[in-house]
């Protein structure tokens, strides 16, 4: 395999829970626990999981936005876990983030032109001329018009803001982009423009993809690899083709009942898994699923099971398989 | 047919804004039988909440108005009723539900005061009977420990329970009519199925007709019979489920129902080509200035002079699917082109 361009392992972050006037620790939030995979070259890793489960820590943390508690990040072979702020400056280069929510995520008192404008400085491209000449180009790249960069966010709908959004993180040219929900807070037939012009960028520029979502179809749709997170850990972990035709985890099983198909032809008896997710602030001790799990036996409730390879490329870590 | 227990005719509510006449729902009629789900879907600024309020005669006033058409509940038209009629009927035959359901219970009341409340004002009953009614509700719902949780505040319970404790108040006093508005969209994948579930349960037992309003047309296929597609305020597609979505007759429904990535429909399709999603061109006008003739033709790849000109027809364009299309004979062929 040639070198990933990501390479995670044995990622932690934990977050302090503090309470009354000396905020004293009293208790550990397991965001993430011990989470590794890989992501090569023009390559989407699908990171999905119901909310609280992590996924955002895990993108944010991998881009050294939230400090890690343990673990290493190589981007490109090198490891950038420990780097200083200024070490740390090449490399922001190389990796940029799409947020979810278009509004919030865009100055509203700034032109779009120099939302877009913005890393370029930042990164040290001083002359006007020369910016505003690459602005317009990925205006025309992304589907918007360059008359448009003078206009402000609120002035664009939700979908030409997300692509304004997705401008900005192509300006520095990067390797990586951490996409977290980037089409959650858009109108379907939206949606799907989103969609296609994160999958037509990838192909024309090799860029690399961490997709967190919820959305179990849309990772199907964009990824090549999928992994599965439920309360801080990778419960499984395959190819996408693998992983939605022959789960392994009794999660990854359950997270596909749930989906509603569009499809009244198909309409399935549904096997609804019970409960509620656990708080990640007291998780269940052995595998953090046992309790909502058809399937649960003694050593579930005590052990934790390790993620293993049970077929070539197909990691899950459960018990019973 | 089976008994009716709503008729909406030509509904129009409107909002004055500062930017002029908002025809929020503009002439949207239906009915709905006991015990049958009726969807509306569409997009955001669609109408779909709108209608829902008026329904339930909570349109604020001003800005928004009610100004035309009828809704029929057994008999009474509840757009004529007065406030203190409409109170009688709100929450006690005709009930609904919200998206976030933390935002619309009560925080400093516990949950079980809150439902009794409903039955205490509209059935009358005494405190004693209304808790019990109420805790046998939170158990139907499936609430585990039911008398323990109507003790207990809305924040004390998760997303999922606060959702059934919603459903559980709006059906305490067994409405005809249960209005869902988007009641899973907050609420992660596994605990949507739950809620779902609840709800089709409680259907099949208190004969409650659903109406059910959601973007998510997996969740239409799955629990409803019926559907209606709104695009901009008013109906463009209307009939049973199975039909709409084997043979949709407006551009737009078709445009939709092609745009969402379905799981498992790519898995055989290695190529590039066939892995692009259908794009709808274009986004949704703004209600305050929509184009005169039918208001999806700036979005239309079949979009002709009479489409910008003349609003077309809702008519039936084959058997049990009505559309609002010049060109409903068109959206198949082109699709399979």
């Amino acid at each position: 395999m040639p070198e990933p361009v990501l390479e995670v392992t044995g990622l932690k972050k934990h977050f302090p829970v503090k309470k009354g006037i000396l905020r004293r620790t009293v208790g550990q939030v397991l965001a993430v626990d011990g989470v590794s995979f890989a992501i090569g070259a023009g390559e989407t890793l699908g990171l999905v999981g119901e909310s609280g489960c992590g996924k955002t820590t895990v993108g944010r943390t991998v881009l050294r936005l939230i400090e890690p508690t343990a673990g290493t990040i190589r981007l490109e072979g090198q490891d950038i876990t420990r780097l200083g702020k200024s070490e740390m400056r090449p490399h922001r280069r190389q990796m940029q983030i799409i947020f979810q929510d278009p509004f919030s995520s865009l100055n509203p008192r700034m032109r779009a032109g120099d939302i877009v404008a913005e890393p370029l400085k930042v990164h040290g491209e001083s002359n006007r001329e020369v910016r505003r000449e690459r602005v317009a180009a990925l205006f025309d790249r992304v589907g918007l018009r360059a008359a448009q960069m003078d206009a402000f966010p609120h002035q664009f709908s939700g979908g030409q803001r997300q692509r304004i959004g997705v401008a900005r993180a192509l300006a520095l040219n990067p390797r990586l982009i951490v996409a977290d929900e980037p089409v959650s807070a858009l109108d379907v037939s939206i949606q799907a423009q989103v969609i296609n012009l994160l999958m037509d960028l990838q192909r024309d520029l090799r860029l690399s993809y961490l997709f967190i979502s919820h959305n179990l179809a849309v990772v199907e749709h964009i990824s090549h690899r999928v992994a599965v997170m439920y309360l801080g850990r990778l419960v499984e972990y395959a190819d996408k083709t693998t992983l939605f035709t022959r789960p392994l985890h009794p999660y990854t099983e359950a997270l596909l009942a749930a989906v509603p198909v569009p499809d009244p032809a198909t309409r399935r008896e549904k096997i609804v898994v019970q409960g509620d997710v656990p708080s990640p602030l007291r998780p269940p001790p052995g595998c953090h699923f046992h309790t909502r799990c058809l399937y649960a036996e003694a050593r579930c409730r005590t052990e934790v099971p390790a993620l293993r390879e049970i077929e070539p490329g197909h990691f899950a870590a459960c018990h019973l398989r | 047919m089976t008994e009716r227990v709503l008729e909406v005719d030509e509904l129009q509510t409107v909002f004055y804004t500062r930017a002029g006449l908002v025809k929020a729902v503009d002439g949207v009629s239906f009915s709905l039988s006991r015990g049958e789900t009726l969807a509306i879907v569409g997009e955001s600024g669609c109408g779909k909440s709108v209608t829902a309020l008026s329904l339930m005669r909570l349109i604020a006033d001003p800005p928004g108005r009610i100004v035309g058409g009828s809704v029929r509940l057994a008999g009474a038209d509840l757009v004529k009723l007065d406030e203190a009629a409409m109170r009688k009927i709100r929450g006690n035959r005709i009930a609904m539900i919200f998206q976030e359901p933390m935002t619309s219970l009560n925080p400093v009341m516990t949950i079980g005061r809150q439902i009794s409340e409903a039955l205490i004002l509209h059935q009358e009953m005494s405190r004693n009977a209304a808790l019990e009614r109420t805790i046998r509700m939170l158990d139907v719902v499936g609430i585990p420990e039911p008398e323990q949780r109507a003790k207990e505040f809305p924040h004390q319970l998760s997303g999922g329970m606060r959702q059934r404790a919603m459903i559980a108040m709006a059906l305490a006093c067994n409405p005809e009519v249960l209005i869902a508005d988007e009641p899973t969209s907050a609420l992660d994948v596994t605990i949507q199925a739950q809620i779902l579930e609840v709800i089709a349960k409680l259907r099949r037992e208190f004969g409650t007709a659903v109406i059910l309003i959601t973007h998510d047309l997996g969740i239409v296929a799955e629990t409803a019979e019926r559907v209606i597609v709104m695009y901009a305020g008013r109906k463009v597609e209307e009939g049973s489920v199975v039909r709409v979505f084997a043979d949709p007759q407006h551009p737009y429904t078709r445009g939709l129902i092609n745009s969402i990535p379905r799981l498992g429909l790519i898995r055989n399709r290695a190529d590039e080509s066939s892995r692009r999603l259908q794009e709808i061109p274009g986004m949704v006008p703004a209600l305050s200035n929509l184009p005169p003739g039918c208001t999806f033709a700036p979005r239309c790849t079949l979009a002709s002079e009479i489409c910008r000109r003349e609003v077309p027809p809702f008519e039936e364009k084959i058997p049990g699917v009505f559309a609002a299309c010049w060109h409903a004979g068109k959206v198949a062929a082109v699709a399979n082109a």
